[in-house]
């Protein structure tokens, strides 16, 4: 009924979540539109990964509202949430670490297609030959024969992405996507991030500075799972609470 | 195994009644019953990560519904076989429900605790079940007029059977589904953010686990004739996880080279030595330690290590 909210790629409204207690998200509301790049900003324990549980449905909110596109998404299981255009990559890598990178870029499309469920026949050809061909897009192309274990770990970074992309999701969480890497590798990634299709919204949680106010359009900076500040990346760089709460520490 | 592997693999099966004689022939349909039952528990434990200890009763439900059906209520085999199969389907859907609430070791006591109450129904509901008497009486079937009476005759019956049992099993582990179902087994929570109902995957499994576990009691009432609570036992549960263990969990051989062991084990040193236990307890200790993921990735690795080939 409500075109207007079909504006907003995604939107949070008052979430609210604590762990035993300890409140984690406080009445934190957000809106990130189509195309938008927003990174989340907050010292460690801030509630960030948090809040991504929440949005991809792997934890439930206690109060609050979750939509995506218009749609509300707060009682859609983490699948269901997938299959409307949401992906995300892990801070901590998630990868199948027995199987190839071809494998596992195949695994990502494979989730969102209706041939998941066949018993009887192997993966298609037609989605082996798609995930060389995303792994191609972020240089791995020639390690799409190698078992996870045995790549590097900022290869790994890439795949996480990689199969995230596959997705060719709508909207994308990257959970610190430079975590752990050396400068090198941080710029291959950024580039990486940089080069993501305008009409997909990315959140991001980083804390490389440098990189991530690079890419950044708009800041939402969360202390003790609050919302201190939200806006555009210049506003919140100028602002004072911020270099108190985040820069300052 | 491959597609040339399977058949030379069972045509060398199929020739041993030929020189060998009944006991052997007996043991070796032991073994593929056995085999069967490992199959389908490797589809949980191997394939989908979810140990159970209470198998057993899906081989146990179905030979008991064959063995009331044809015994009690006189009717045929064919119908027999059919019901109980249909039965014990319906039966592991419903385990499924309640056993999937949970993972990891919660499920492993909850199909532990599903198992426990049907061997207690099959111990005191004498009435029906012949308590711990067992149930006498049972006939083989005549598939398509060919008695199986014969040892030989029953090891081919049975060989048949097997070899379909695994076809459909390499089939179903090597399917886009059965690459959904290593995914879970590995990274659940990432399998779920990339779109897969991990839990309808592992449903579906268990149904699927429950299916073939009821084939092999059904074979297992036609060969023994009888049937007792002790055969849906913890015990019958963790000697079919044990044959997938020592075989080697997760892989399609695996599960029948290790039943192929501990059968032999079982029903063949077990005249020789009287703690024949306690040896089944070293030979299985002496796999762990010598090839922790079980014999067949063990010996792959070995081969692969004296062709140079290790990475």
């Amino acid at each position: 009924m409500t075109i207007q909210d079909g504006s907003y790629a995604l939107e949070l409204i008052r979430l609210n979540k604590a762990f035993a207690g300890l409140p984690v998200t406080q009445d934190v509301s957000m809106i990130v539109r189509p195309g938008e790049r927003r990174l989340l900003l907050g010292p460690n324990g801030a509630g960030k990964t948090t809040l991504f549980n929440q949005i991809t449905g792997e934890i439930q909110p206690k109060s609050g509202q979750i939509k995506l596109f218009g749609r509300d998404i707060t009682k859609l299981k983490p699948h269901q949430r997938a299959h409307l255009g949401l992906s995300r990559t892990y801070q901590i890598i998630t990868l199948f670490p027995q199987d190839t990178l071809e494998h596992n870029v195949a695994l990502g499309l494979l989730g969102l297609m209706p041939s998941r469920w066949d018993l009887l026949r192997p993966m298609s050809r037609d989605i082996l030959v798609e995930a060389r061909r995303v792994l191609g897009l972020v240089g791995l192309g020639d390690l799409a024969d190698w078992p996870i274990s045995d790549i590097a770990y900022g290869e790994k970074r890439r795949v996480e992405i990689a199969m995230a992309l596959a997705q060719k999701p709508k909207v994308l969480l990257l959970d610190e996507p430079l975590a752990g890497l050396s400068a090198a590798e941080r710029s291959t990634i950024k580039k990486l991030i940089a080069e993501i299709p305008r009409e997909v919204s990315v959140v991001m949680i980083e804390h490389d500075m440098d990189t991530a106010l690079d890419l950044a359009e708009t800041i939402t900076l969360l202390h003790y799972g609050k919302v201190i500040i939200d806006g555009t990346r210049d506003a919140v760089i100028a602002d004072e609470r911020a270099r108190e709460v985040y820069l300052g520490h | 195994m491959n597609k040339i592997g399977l058949p030379i693999a069972v045509g060398c099966f199929a020739l041993v009644p030929f020189f060998a004689g009944d006991f052997y022939i007996n043991l070796g349909s032991q073994m593929m019953i056995a085999a069967i039952f490992a199959l389908s528990l490797n589809l949980l434990a191997g394939y989908g990560g979810l140990t159970t200890l209470g198998h057993a009763a899906f081989l146990g439900l179905s030979a008991y519904f064959v063995a009331w059906l044809t015994t009690r209520l006189g009717l045929s085999h064919a119908t027999a076989a059919l019901l109980s199969i249909v039965g014990t389907t319906i039966c592991a859907a419903l385990f499924g429900l309640i056993a999937l609430r949970a993972s990891g070791l919660g499920f492993l006591m909850i199909t532990l605790a599903l198992s426990q109450v049907l061997w207690g129904l099959a111990y005191r509901w004498v009435s029906v079940t012949n308590g711990d008497n067992g149930m006498t009486g049972v006939t083989r079937p005549m598939p398509f007029g060919f008695s199986i009476e014969s040892a030989s005759a029953f090891y081919w019956f049975a060989l048949t059977v097997t070899t379909i049992a695994f076809a459909m099993i390499a089939i179903f582990v090597t399917s886009a589904f059965g690459a959904s179902l290593k995914g879970t087994r590995d990274q659940s929570r990432r399998m779920a953010a990339l779109g897969y109902n991990v839990w309808l995957i592992r449903w579906i499994t268990f149904i699927y686990a429950g299916f073939w576990a009821g084939v092999a009691g059904i074979l297992y009432v036609y060969y023994n004739k009888y049937i007792h609570p002790s055969s849906l036992s913890i015990t019958s549960s963790a000697e079919g996880l044990l044959g997938v263990i020592a075989g080697g969990s997760g892989t399609l051989v695996g599960p029948v080279v290790g039943s192929i062991l501990v059968t032999f084990l079982k029903n063949y040193v077990s005249s020789y030595i009287d703690r024949w236990n306690m040896l089944l307890g070293f030979v299985f200790m002496f796999i762990v330690i010598m090839m922790p993921n079980g014999i067949v990735p063990g010996v792959r690795r070995l081969a692969r290590h004296f062709k140079g080939t290790h990475r």
